[in-house]
């Protein structure tokens, strides 16, 4: 499944990302490797950025990077 | 001696900087880069010594210029000991930092910054165990409260004197032993990294350490292409990713170690968010603290202002009537050298400094990132990102603070697009101009219809610049800090730094371009000029002597609309001007050539070939929206 299709609320673990190499690496220092528990905390109305929880600090992304990280419900 | 300060986004390190810090603090660049860091001198133990504040980042790989830069100067002679910031809070995620600075060998104490924070949170951590694991000094403390500080730095400078190293983490087994092969073939090698880290930079996959490298052992490439090989297979992922995933395992183990964790207390704080980032209730709460900031900083500035302003026109009817009238040549300088000054005046007291102020306390409140959250969605439309909202608000009140708001965004193409756009927003002068001639003789309505097609040009040169400029940037990745109270004094000194970069760097060359334009108006230059401008003009349908106003109005924009007068013979402007050319004459002052002082600052912030290109921009830009606006006002007129 998607980032992108994980209803608000919910607690997922990252998969995989293919968002390309400085995106995959932006991602990793913000503490989002594959095997880490994420919450998906709101979304912006209108198409806008979602925020998700790792590890107790908030980190937003742009949907199109969401899209991109493939992740399941735990 | 010099200290070094490094940490990650958001862990605190620039409140503990401005701590110490003095007003006189320098921002300089990495020679040859635009990378910037701030050092200050600061009296410690009856010494001086210099404290650097680099960039926050938050990794040291070689592949981000910043990063690089950052690495290049740990590694150097010029720095003693480096102090390493952490957020207490989120210890595991800091110590990879950590983690990258012992595998360089250089000596260094950890500041564990946001205690306060982490005890709200319910992390609970054992100093003394972090000490010991590290091999390097742990001193805790809470820089927003001052608390810790004089013990941070006394032991710094230990250090520093001591020069005593961390210690060595190891690795898994079979990195380590990849890692001793490479190691052995890289003796004798000369570079600024111990041969191990020099070996991990290699492993990362950094190119520019690489060729360096291979200029002195040209085996290397094969040797480590080998290495890199093996390691890939073994481990089925790419050896990038394998030290990434090493270093973050390294960090969580420590974290378990020293980290207990009690009970987390939901405060205010942590429900702020569902508010302030609510899809209804956020969009007004934004409306509202914008609009709070801009009455604030308009009655602050129209309080001081005027009496400012007056005073200047004293001293300028002194001088007229201490010259016997302004004819000659003297005169003329003087009062020009008068207009420079109050013209800097007028814009960095009453309006820039509130501003700075205000703009200061939102971004260390926590704030910024999240307008950047719910704005994101319509400024790309624009082909922006949400943080750009910032400087097209500002811009409403004094380009100038806007351009220098463009900071905080870190992409080249989107401070572009940001500093062109927002020199297209209806500054307070630019108000001027529209009420004192579209408003005043035609209505308000007419005002109100020059706003409202201002923002559509604004939105059609976005829409234009981001195709023209295509965006590489994938999208926004942004991690929103807690909100935090902001320290009086870390406040008052950005805003006293930004100011000071003004006063210095502008403002200087607007008083020379106000001196300058006088003694062209001595010398007559204003039929000249009026005949420069004349395709301009001609094209728009207006009297010829508008070129010289409008060559004024460069200097400041409300030159404009008062040299009208004088150029035309007349400040009745109905009496000189039909309604057409009137809605065009503003239209075209809305948008044409930034302000003197809006150029130096664009100058400065983003170079000169942006600032001509930005000038060649709206000049274009302005004789368009000309043109569209002679059309549509002689519909109705």
């Amino acid at each position: 499944m998607k980032l992108l299709d994980i209803p608000k609320g919910t607690a997922v673990r990252i998969v995989d990302f293919r968002g390309g190499k400085g995106v995959d690496f932006k991602l990793r220092q913000l503490g989002m490797c594959p095997g880490r528990e994420v919450k998906i905390l709101r979304y912006a109305p209108m198409g806008g950025p979602v925020m998700i929880d790792v590890e107790g600090r908030s980190v937003a992304l742009g949907r199109r990077i969401a899209a991109r990280v493939e992740v399941e419900v735990i | 001696m010099r200290i070094a300060l490094i940490g990650q986004p958001n862990c605190g390190k620039s409140t503990l900087f401005n701590l110490v810090a003095g007003y006189k603090a320098e921002t300089g660049n990495f020679s040859g880069t635009s990378v910037t860091f701030t050092e200050s001198k600061v009296r410690l133990l009856g010494e001086v010594v210099s404290v650097v504040d680099l960039p926050g980042t938050y990794s040291l790989a070689g592949t981000n210029p910043a990063e690089r830069e950052v690495i290049k100067y740990l590694t150097s002679n010029d720095v003693d000991v480096v102090v390493n910031v952490l957020d207490a809070s989120h210890l595991s995620h800091g110590l990879i930092m950590t983690v990258e600075l012992l595998e360089l060998g250089v000596p260094m104490v950890v500041a564990l910054n946001m205690m306060d924070e982490a005890d709200r949170i319910g992390v609970r951590i054992n100093v003394e165990k972090l000490e010991n694991t590290l091999g390097a000094p742990v001193i805790p403390m809470i820089a927003s409260k001052g608390r810790g500080i004089q013990p941070l730095f006394v032991k710094a400078y230990q250090v520093g004197q001591q020069k005593s190293l961390p210690i060595q983490l190891t690795y898994s087994n079979d990195l380590e032993g990849h890692l001793q092969m490479l190691v052995q073939s890289l003796v004798n090698v000369d570079s600024y990294f111990n041969p191990r880290a020099l070996a991990m930079k290699l492993l990362e996959g950094d190119e520019a350490i690489l060729e360096n490298i291979a200029r002195q052992k040209p085996g290397i490439k094969s040797d480590l292409e080998t290495i890199k090989k093996t390691l890939r297979h073994e481990r089925g992922q790419s050896p990038e990713w394998i030290i990434n995933g090493e270093r973050s395992g390294l960090a969580d183990d420590l974290a378990k170690r020293v980290v207990k964790q009690g009970k987390r207390h939901i405060t205010f704080r942590d429900k702020l968010d569902d508010i302030l980032l609510h899809p209804v209730f956020g969009y007004v709460g934004l409306i509202l603290i914008l609009y709070i900031f801009f009455q604030l900083v308009y009655t602050f500035g129209g309080l001081i202002e005027p009496p400012l302003m007056e005073l200047f026109e004293q001293l300028e009817l002194w001088l007229i009537s201490l010259f016997n009238g302004a004819q000659s040549l003297i005169p003329q300088i003087l009062i020009a050298l008068i207009q420079g000054i109050s013209g800097g005046v007028a814009i960095v007291l009453p309006y820039l400094i509130p501003f700075l102020f205000g703009l200061g306390i939102l971004e260390d409140v926590g704030y910024l990132p999240r307008v950047a959250f719910l704005m994101d969605a319509l400024m790309h439309k624009l082909g922006l990102h949400g943080k750009s909202i910032i400087p097209f608000i500002l811009g409403f009140g004094c380009n100038v603070p806007a351009i220098m708001s463009t900071r905080i965004l870190e992409d080249k193409r989107e401070r572009f697009i940001s500093a062109a756009l927002s020199t297209l927003v209806p500054c307070a002068a630019r108000l001027a101009v529209v009420f004192g001639l579209v408003a005043f003789y035609l209505g308000p309505m007419l005002a109100l219809a020059i706003y409202l097609f201002d923002l559509f040009v604004i939105a059609v040169t976005g829409k234009i610049l981001s195709k023209l400029v295509p965006d590489e940037s994938p999208g926004l990745i942004l991690e929103m800090p807690v909100y935090q109270i902001p320290t009086f004094r870390t406040v008052i000194n950005k805003a006293w730094w930004r100011i000071r970069e003004f006063i210095v760097e502008a403002w200087p060359l607007l008083i020379i371009g106000s001196v300058v334009l006088s003694i062209m108006n001595y010398f007559n230059v204003s039929i000249y000029m009026n005949t420069i401008t004349r395709p301009i003009s001609w094209l728009l349908g207006l009297p010829d002597e508008v070129g010289f106003p409008l060559i004024f109005g460069i200097l400041r924009k409300e030159l404009s609309l008062v040299m009208l007068g004088q150029a035309l013979g007349s400040m009745e402007f109905s009496n000189v001007l039909t309604p057409v050319q009137m809605i065009t004459y503003a239209v075209f002052v809305v948008f044409y050539i930034p302000c003197l002082a809006t150029m130096m600052v664009i100058r400065k912030e983003l170079g000169g070939k942006v600032m001509w290109q930005i000038v060649a921009l709206t000049m274009l830009i302005a004789t368009l929206a000309g043109l569209v606006a002679r059309g549509l006002a002689s519909i109705f007129y």
